[in-house]
């Protein structure tokens, strides 16, 4: 009993110390681009860090958030259900649905007439995994995967529903997901933002994406989620204006800081030394941010791997590509987001373009991440933010149909990490309506990354207006089941 | 190694520096009190490990026991007659001491599974508490304000205004001295950021250098109190509070015109409305008596929350959405609760409950039902902006379009729905009705006095024994200049808010507050007259040890510009600025493709339009917020998100910041510009020099300055006259016409060194 005690009490001193990093002192805040790494074992930070920063063992120390932004349909992805198909035009029996509350865009209409896949399923590699033919390459590497059908969520608009997905909470200004690991885990590499986001479009029916789902909420704003763009400015404001080079901007630093030196012995401020180092960070990532981005000198093999849209410049096989690239230098959280994935209507046509963008690059990077060895400490994450209807929206024929939005049950797979691989986790009924077998709530995905991670998701919190806040909010239960 | 040092760095830092937020700020050093005082000692103590279960919150009230009242913590405990949690002087008999004390895991309060302990000192606190008769008090900022009398000083040469015998006081007390004043150079940068959010102009700085009456400051201070920027400093702040924005937020993020509303804004600061006819105005201008246009456009303020337009949406949901919003916007802003706390169940730590939540969401019920018609700029009920409109009744507002403008506003209906308890807070599981009521715990809603509709909440609010209202905002005003309030968790005043450093002083501005009929100009003219405020910002190594957060105000502290003001700053010093008030907003300079990348493709929004001409130089405060694609320089300088109420920014310090002031074409077209101008005086290179340091750092350049600076141009000048294709493309930045005939080396060269001086860390700080 008394251990228990003196290690709950290294825990909190852990979070004391956390708390007072993100603080910053009187405001200058160093936080995820300066921090030590907390975790990473090596002998320099735990001579220096106070006792009880030793967290339990990590299975992952980085995260790869592949977002299917609007939410591809599970029905013609990963939860295979002929059944549809033999009910096709027939009407969801009211049983089924129970109280489910529709959106505005189907609530009024007459039937719910069931439609099942257009596209064909067939059962992949050693485990045996259902895949649908829209996902040849991913079919590829279902041994690699842990498919989970259960996914729910509590939201069934996108907007709430991402930010769920990405904050815990439907609305507030809280911390995103990338955030918390930034302020909990610190940064492996000293020259790079420990949260970085990468944006794609696709043709499918888009609905935009949010600067708030990479926001650090109440936590310090050095843990936001860096947007690196496709242009020639990767980070913005990056590159020296036109006419200066690096000799010059380097000749300018000094000046900067001699002069910056002199405010100091006049202010005694500590504001002013961490400002010239700020400058001096600043001009090391102007070289390390274009290192990491020129995805041009990658040898073709893997070029090929990821496929020609990869050279692309903005394409989610390039940011797939960009996303290895990050990881392996140590950020500690990359967020892709793919736009275009809300097939009301016309489902069978942009599902198949949605499904061409991200198929080869999502199965290339968990590919080559096990070809370097970094699969086993790189947690991989492709999700939508809900799932789609069993029953078609607007009209259906024969050969196309739409579907709605559905809370009450979606499919995503995780890789690598720590995570079971060949598996699928967690039945629907026949009808892909409900969750029959092994719910897995955002929360309980919430906990279960962060337990990966090394990170208890009852104790990583942060005191803001008088309350202590996680990123479960007061919910989660670890999937064991799918730790491997 | 490298690696090492910056660790050692960080944690001398961490180690030296850091005093946990919020702790026991009457106290520097961990000193057990004489006497052990409830409202500081006890009960934040209580409140953040043990209310939580033994709270106000009786759906999650362990073992029937709580410890906020006296009669909780006094009675018998459940199932054990004789055994109690708290004995007034009587520590052995105290459950409560055993169980914090207990070595047994299974015994030990609060328990481990709740991540919470108590430090030694805290138990040291309790036990002394107990033994000296456990008596509780009422919350501090739930009683009504109470005028202190001003302490009497040994020696009070010093002081200048009532504030300073406060802050003297306490200054004595912990054995700090004040700061000498700070140099006339320093002082009028400083207090022209805090009044006007921009840097004198070197006439202003020349006019005040140059007069040593005794007034010259008060003259000074009330020149800049009748400027008209001063109503656009002041909306900085408070379009954060009002979470406006050019956009409803949301998916597809449509446009919304919403900015009439801010020109009003910024007109009742420079009228100098008193705060309540300016609250009044803004939560109840459809009901107050002298009801007109100017009254209804202001409550546009509870019209700034974000719409979701989203086809299919489930209306009830975000109509409950929009109300919640109201309400926890005039929870924090007005009264700096964390009502929010109270919608899915009882407030953990404060005296609000559930229904209280629901009660006080009443007054913001009674509105039209809504209709989501998809992507429109304004949804009703809302007033047309006619160009008669504005000749005739409001003129305040910077109308050039040919076309009007719809603006969102509030109407009262009564009968349109009764209110209910939404249990867990869900929008579709109604509760108890309920009527219009406020939180009792803060002050009875006086039914003689007040009508139960928005109108009677303004009276409710401005009530003079309602202990909140003008403590808060006084709070803030008193934050926006001092960079942090006199409680410091300046949105939250409840028990687990920080206590105030200085009680007394709070508790006197706030009287003299309400006293003086809520003046606000009046009131800054006061903080910024004290000799507190005028003191100078150098920090010694002591007061950096004792007091590393400024908490007794020994020193100014040294701020960096907020995000509006880093742009305002190098406009305004280049001479670039447009200081035209109001007006639609600006879509300034902006890196491509920015919004392209995250829109839906759909609506107006979908495309980055950039403005061009004089839109280009307009005040920050005047930049397109679309929602969902922040402006990036303004986000990086810690901006509001405009998402909910805020009223407190972020000062952070970041890289990302360094490489905006370093290639943020507004910052390198500010110095082409200023170079260009000084290049066209007939003075020598010295002197441009020193007249662009001064204008832009606002003091006078020093000697080892200046040959700096003079050594770095005359290299520029060499590197450049070697490489004039590389002088022609740094100088050719931004859309401001080039000057006729220009030197492009020596505007190069000079450029530089403006552009270095734009860098300099003083430079975008008040100190």
């Amino acid at each position: 009993m008394e251990k228990e005690i003196f290690e709950h009490h290294l825990n909190t001193n852990r979070r004391h110390f956390l708390g007072k990093m993100a603080l910053g002192f009187g405001g200058v805040a160093l936080g995820s681009l300066l921090m030590p790494d907390l975790l990473s074992g090596k002998q320099a930070v735990e001579e220096q860090l106070p006792l009880g920063l030793k967290h339990f063992a990590a299975k992952a120390k980085r995260i790869i958030l592949l977002v299917q932004n609007g939410a591809p349909s599970q029905l013609e992805s990963f939860d295979y259900k002929p059944k549809l198909n033999d009910m096709f035009g027939q009407d969801l029996p009211p049983s089924v649905r129970g109280d489910q509350k529709l959106t505005g865009m189907t609530a009024g209409q007459e039937s719910f007439p069931l439609v099942g896949s257009k596209f064909g399923f067939k059962q992949y590699g050693n485990s045996g995994t259902w895949v649908s033919d829209l996902f040849p390459n991913i079919a590829k590497i279902t041994d690699d995967i842990c498919v989970i059908k259960s996914m729910h969520t509590d939201a069934i608009n996108h907007d709430p529903a991402l930010t769920f997905m990405q904050t815990g909470a439907q609305v507030g200004n809280r911390p995103s997901m990338g955030s918390w690991f930034s302020y909990g885990l610190g940064s492996e590499n000293k020259n790079l933002p420990a949260y970085c986001v990468l944006l794609s479009k696709g043709k499918g029916n888009g609905q935009g994406v949010y600067s708030k789902l990479w926001s650090n909420g109440f936590l310090d704003s050095s843990h936001q989620g860096v947007q690196l763009s496709a242009s020639e400015d990767p980070i913005l404001y990056l590159n020296n204006p036109d006419g200066m080079d690096r000799k010059t901007r380097r000749t300018m630093l000094d000046h900067l800081a001699s002069l910056n030196q002199l405010g100091y012995d006049e202010f005694g401020d500590p504001e002013i030394p961490a400002k010239i180092k700020q400058y001096e960070m600043a001009f090391r990532m102007q070289t390390a941010v274009p290192e990491i981005t020129d995805v041009s000198k990658e040898p073709d093999h893997i070029k090929k791997m990821y496929g020609p849209d990869c050279m692309v410049p903005g394409t989610y096989a390039a940011n797939c590509l960009l996303a290895r690239k990050l990881s392996e230098s140590g950020v500690r959280f990359v967020q892709l987001y793919h736009q275009g994935w809300d097939q009301h209507s016309n489902l069978v046509g942009e599902m198949q373009g949605q499904a061409k963008d991200v198929d080869m690059a999502s199965a290339a990077l968990i590919t080559d991440l096990k070809q370097r060895g970094l699969l086993d400490e790189t947690l991989v994450i492709w999700s939508g933010e809900f799932g789609r209807t069993n029953y078609c929206q607007g009209k259906l024929t024969k050969d196309n149909y739409g579907r709605d939005h559905h809370p009450r049950c979606f499919s995503i797979f995780v890789a690598g990490g720590g995570v079971k691989s060949g598996i699928s986790y967690g039945k629907t009924d026949e009808l892909g309506y409900n969750i029959t077998e092994n719910p897995v709530h955002i929360h309980d995905l919430h906990a279960t990354i962060m337990h990966l991670m090394g990170l208890d998701h009852e104790k990583l919190t942060y005191k803001h207006l008088g309350r202590r806040f996680r990123l479960t909010d007061v919910h989660g239960h670890v999937v064991n089941d799918i730790l491997a | 190694m490298k690696n090492k040092v910056i660790y050692l760095f960080l944690l001398c830092i961490v180690f030296t520096s850091c005093k946990q937020k919020g702790e026991y700020a009457a106290i520097p050093s961990k000193k057990i009190p004489e006497v052990v005082d409830y409202n500081f000692d006890v009960r934040p103590i209580l409140s953040d490990k043990c209310f939580a279960c033994h709270g106000p919150d009786v759906n999650k009230r362990a073992e029937d026991l709580r410890l906020d009242t006296p009669e909780g913590a006094f009675k018998a405990l459940k199932d054990r007659k004789n055994e109690f949690a708290i004995v007034p002087n009587n520590l052995e008999k105290s459950v409560l001491y055993q169980k914090i004390t207990a070595k047994d895991s299974t015994e030990l309060m609060p328990p481990l599974d709740s991540n919470l302990k108590l430090s030694s000192y805290e138990i040291q606190i309790l036990k002394k508490w107990i033994e000296q008769g456990a008596a509780y008090e009422p919350h501090w900022a739930f009683v009504a304000v109470d005028k202190p009398e001003l302490p009497k000083l040994k020696n009070a040469d010093w002081v200048n205004n009532e504030i300073d015998y406060f802050v003297l006081q306490k200054l004595q007390d912990v054995g700090l001295a004040p700061n000498p004043m700070a140099d006339k150079e320093r002082l009028l940068k400083r207090v022209s950021l805090d009044i006007t959010g921009l840097p004198p102009t070197p006439e202003m700085q020349k006019k005040f250098i140059q007069n040593d009456a005794a007034d010259a400051y008060e003259k000074v201070v009330d020149e800049l109190l009748a400027s008209d920027h001063y109503g656009e400093k002041m909306a900085s702040h408070w379009l954060d509070v009002a979470r406006y924005a050019d956009s409803h937020g949301f998916q597809n993020d449509q446009l919304r015109t919403m900015w009439s509303w801010r020109d009003w804004v910024i007109h009742a600061f420079n009228e100098n409305y008193s705060y309540e006819k300016f609250v009044t105005y803004q939560l109840a201008g459809d009901l107050v008596p002298q009801k007109n246009m100017e009254t209804i456009l202001a409550t546009g303020f509870n019209r700034n929350h974000k719409i979701n337009q989203e086809a299919g949406i489930i209306e009830e949901e975000f109509r409950v959405e929009n109300v919640t919003d109201r309400t926890n916007t005039f929870g924090k802003a007005f009264l700096g609760l964390t009502l929010e706390c109270a919608k899915c169940h009882d407030h953990k730590y404060d005296p609000i409950s559930q229904k209280d939540y629901f009660s006080t969401f009443a007054f913001f019920d009674r509105m039209p039902p809504r209709q989501n018609k998809g992507e429109i700029l304004a949804e009703a009920p809302i007033i047309t902006i006619t160009d008669e409109l504005v000749q005739k009744e409001l003129p305040f507002i910077n109308k050039k379009e040919e076309e009007d403008v719809d603006v969102m506003v509030i109407e009262e209906r009564p009968d349109v729905r009764t209110t209910h308890i939404l249990n867990r807070g869900v929008y579709d599981d109604v509760g108890e009705e309920v009527t219009a009521q406020t939180p009792a715990s803060v002050l009875a809603y006086d039914d003689s006095a007040y009508e139960r509709n928005r109108l009677g909440l303004t009276k409710w609010l401005f009530d003079a024994k309602n202990p909140l209202t003008s403590r808060v905002f006084v709070n803030r005003m008193w934050q926006e200049i001092f960079g942090a309030g006199i409680v410091r968790s300046s949105g939250d005043f409840g028990m687990q808010g920080d206590l105030p450093t200085n009680v007394h002083l709070l508790n006197w501005l706030s009287a003299d507050f309400m006293e003086n009929g809520w003046d606000m100009k009046r009131m800054i003219k006061k903080i910024v007259m004290s000799a507190t405020y005028k003191q100078s910002s150098v920090i010694s190594k002591d007061k950096l040890a004792v007091d590393p957060e400024n908490k007794y105000l020994s020193r100014m502290s040294r701020l960096r510009f907020n995000a509006e003001m880093v742009r305002d700053h190098a406009l305004a010093t280049s001479g670039l600025l447009n200081p035209e008030i109001g007006g639609r907003s600006v879509k300034v300079y902006q890196p491509d493709g920015l919004w392209e990348a995250a829109s839906s493709g759909r609506g107006v929004l979908a495309n980055y339009v950039q403005d061009h001409g004089s839109n280009l130089y307009k005040r920050g405060i005047y930049i397109f917020i679309k929602r969902t694609t922040l402006p990036p320089v303004q986000l990086t300088f810690d901006a509001a998100t405009r998402d909910q109420c805020e009223v407190q920014r972020q000062s952070t310090m970041t890289p990302l910041q360094a490489l905006i002031t370093l290639n943020d074409p507004t910052i390198l077209e500010s110095a082409r510009v200023f170079s260009e101008n000084l290049m066209q005086e007939e003075t020598t290179v010295a002197e441009k020099i020193e007249k662009a340091f001064g204008t832009i750092v606002c003091r006078t350049i020093k000697p080892e300055e200046k040959e700096m600076l003079l050594g770095y141009y005359n290299e520029q000048e060499s590197a450049f006259m070697k490489e004039t294709e590389q002088a022609e493309a740094f100088i050719n930045v931004g859309e401001f016409p080039a000057s006729k005939d220009r030197d492009v080396v020596k505007v190069a060269a000079l450029m530089q060194i403006i552009h270095t001086i734009y860098n300099l860390e003083e430079t975008i700080v008040k100190s």
